[in-house]
């Protein structure tokens, strides 16, 4: 502090400028950060009846795994700061990993202390901290990878890795403390036929969707003047909800069955799978329909009409040009139908259609919201999955047309 | 030969070609002119059967077009338009052997086709076969366009304004290249365009229409200096048609044999047009010709231009 003071503009030149690059990292960090500090991660209740009470991060887990997390998140933070280029990209998606795991570690090494000093009614269930933490270093992979511009393999070997660290630590019972998890063992059996029954449901539906709606599409792009009429009954169909839609069906379908025994015999009936089946079908044909009249009728005219001019048969060109071309579109629409029908199939559990949402609707009933989430967070990654695989199945075909 | 016999059709009550008749000769460059709407594109998708007419009858060689199959037909038919609408998802290779394969023909004989049309194209055929039309330039995709339609040795050829999405110096490139492979390989050819410059370039014979009407037909000179109609010369340039005509007609047609003056020659096989320009460049009013071999045979004078 001698000499005579220096030119700010001088000061700048010396001294390189520090310069922000990724500001979504920052805007990630906090938050986590924010949540830690004001939320707790994880909450002990000493039964199953009583709400919890919340415990912050630096009193439930081990500081070491504390600053651990500290530390990394501090790594991640200045490559928000380095030089944008793919080498830092996919140092701040490896760094971001790695926290994914820490976070999980640490959430099972806090309650495995937990437990250890109470009784065996104790529940520990997940706090906010720990979710906004984990979802935060989940975008933060996701924010690495698009900056590095990562191919499809890339982003796939990605989800594997996370996915079979994320196995291999519940295998070696990293989790076993948690309520969540004392939930799923008394349930084993039940969850692998509610999963079950979800992904049959999903993929009924949205194959007797496909089946119906792609044909009903096609015929609409040929004759423009059906989709009028066949835009305004889908969309009426839509704007039902979805639980008075399940409610609706009940009331026809038991009469179906009372009056055909044959259908009854072989389970259509006003409850159960069968009008389970038959909302999520009426729900997927809009954006089915939807989709191959815009993917279909998006394909350049100069190339139809080329087609046309050359002598293509309509199923020449059909097959030929306007399939391929629309397929990324179609593709885009079969994603948006798949992943709206493993949502709406957790509502076909209150007509007893069975599935993940079966365990959603009794955790309601018993406020047990371990309970909730058993049924939840299958049908979050059955959707994450969904999307994740036919947007990747579109980016290969996207990148075969591309223009 | 190509006959239109009274050919009408209506859309919606309203006559786009009304009572059209033509008859393009073997081995023709016909051009269809008109301002847009006058129904040229109409008449040209008519002739493949694109767009079904009213009354009147069409005949290929004598056969009328509603005895073929429309995809036979048009399969005999080559066929190229202004957006091109190449397949985006097929190589330069696939796109040209759309009409070859529709055709089943072995799969040696359409490889060495696309060789032979990519050298008329003066496309590389190596470097050029595998490409995606995403790969290639506006002059290239239009190049396609015309080896695609060229691919099956059609009888006919019809394009539809195919020179009207690229730049001025592609288009004065592709022009030469449609005249030397109509020059090369004869075939009847059925333009459609609304640039008269174009026209009066290609065409061996010229119908221009009028609001569905054929308001004249005759060769690029006679169409110039004979107007039909008000129309027809307000269509052709009013003032700007006698630097057309110049145009249209060679040097050697006014050449005064066997004189002399200083300067580099021209070729006796430019147009008036190129002696008037050179004329005034020069600032003379005499210009040595020359033979193709390079041999000065005489003189052009300014006032030979105008005589």
């Amino acid at each position: 502090m001698s000499g005579p003071a220096v030119p700010a503009f001088r000061a700048a030149a010396r001294f390189p400028a520090i310069r922000l690059y990724n500001h979504v990292v920052p805007v990630l960090i906090s938050a986590a950060v924010i949540a830690a500090t004001a939320c707790g991660f994880i909450s002990v209740a000493p039964n199953r009846l009583v709400s919890g009470e919340s415990v912050a991060l630096w009193l439930a887990a081990d500081p070491r795994v504390t600053a651990a997390l500290a530390v990394l998140g501090a790594a991640l933070l200045t490559t928000a700061f380095a030089t944008s280029n793919r080498a830092v990209h996919f140092a701040s998606a490896g760094i971001a990993v790695t926290l994914v795991f820490l976070v999980l570690a640490a959430v099972g090494q806090a309650a495995h202390a937990q437990a250890a000093s109470a009784s065996k009614l104790t529940r520990i269930s997940l706090g906010a901290a720990f979710w906004v933490m984990l979802g935060a270093a989940g975008l933060a992979v996701l924010d690495g990878l698009q900056r590095a511009r990562a191919g499809i393999l890339v982003q796939l070997a990605a989800v594997i890795v996370i996915a079979a660290g994320f196995a291999a630590m519940i295998e070696a019972g990293a989790f076993d403390a948690l309520s969540l998890t004392h939930e799923y063992r008394t349930r084993e059996a039940q969850f692998a036929g509610a999963l079950t029954r979800h992904v049959e449901l999903v993929l009924a539906s949205v194959g007797v969707a496909v089946i119906a709606g792609f044909p009903l599409g096609v015929a609409a792009v040929r004759r423009p003047g059906w989709q009028g009429p066949v835009f305004a009954v889908l969309n009426l169909l839509q704007t039902i909800p979805s639980i008075a839609l399940f409610g609706l069906l009940i009331v026809p379908l038991s009469a179906v069955a009372s009056a055909f025994p044959s259908f009854a015999a072989v389970g259509i009936g006003g409850i159960g799978v069968a009008p389970a089946l038959i909302a999520l079908v009426l729900y997927a044909l809009l954006p089915v329909v939807r989709s191959t009249v815009a993917g279909l009728s998006g394909v350049d005219r100069g190339v139809v009409d080329a087609a046309r001019g050359m002598g293509m048969r309509q199923r020449q060109r059909f097959w030929q040009v306007e399939l391929p071309l629309s397929a990324p579109v179609l593709l885009a629409g079969l994603r948006i139908v798949t992943v709206q029908a493993i949502g709406l199939a957790v509502v076909a559990a209150l007509i007893g259609a069975g599935g993940l949402g079966s365990f959603v609707f009794q955790g309601l009933g018993q406020y047990a919201a371990d309970l909730v989430l058993l049924g939840a967070l299958p049908a979050i990654a059955l959707a994450l999955a969904a999307d994740f695989l036919l947007q990747s199945a579109t980016a290969l075909l996207g990148r075969r047309v591309a223009r | 030969m190509i006959e239109l016999e009274h050919i009408s059709k209506r859309y919606d009550g309203r006559p786009v070609v009304d009572d059209l008749s033509l008859t393009v000769p073997d081995g023709a460059f016909c051009i269809l002119l008109g301002p847009s709407g006058c129904g040229k594109s109409t008449t040209l998708r008519m002739i493949n059967r694109l767009v079904p007419f009213d009354s009147g009858a069409i005949r290929i060689a004598g056969e009328d077009i509603r005895d073929v199959p429309e995809e036979a037909l048009r399969r005999r038919i080559g066929y190229a338009i202004q957006s091109i609408g190449l397949f985006p998802h097929w190589t330069v290779e696939d796109n040209i052997a759309t009409v070859p394969r529709l055709l089943n023909w072995p799969g040696r004989r359409i490889r060495d086709r696309v060789t032979e049309l990519l050298e008329l194209l003066r496309l590389d055929p190596e470097s050029y076969r595998r490409k995606y039309p995403h790969q290639l330039s506006g002059g290239e995709q239009q190049r396609i366009g015309v080896a695609r339609a060229l691919a099956a040795d059609p009888e006919l050829l019809l394009m539809d304004e195919p020179f009207g999405a690229v730049d001025p110096i592609t288009r004065d490139a592709l022009q030469n290249e449609i005249a030397r492979i109509h020059a090369a390989t004869k075939k009847t050819i059925v333009f459609v365009t609304h640039d008269i410059e174009e026209a009066l370039r290609l065409a061996t014979v010229i119908a221009i229409l009028e609001r569905g009407r054929l308001a004249q037909w005759g060769a690029p000179i006679d169409i110039v200096e004979h107007p039909a109609s008000a129309f027809v010369r307000d269509f052709v340039g009013g003032e700007g048609s006698g630097l057309k005509l110049l145009g249209l007609r060679k040097i050697a047609e006014r050449m005064r044999p066997g004189e002399s003056a200083v300067g580099v020659p021209l070729s006796a096989d430019a147009s008036l047009r190129e002696a008037l320009a050179v004329m005034t460049e020069r600032h003379t009013d005499r210009l040595p010709v020359a033979d193709a071999s390079g041999r000065a045979i005489g003189i052009i004078m300014l006032a030979d231009l105008v005589r």
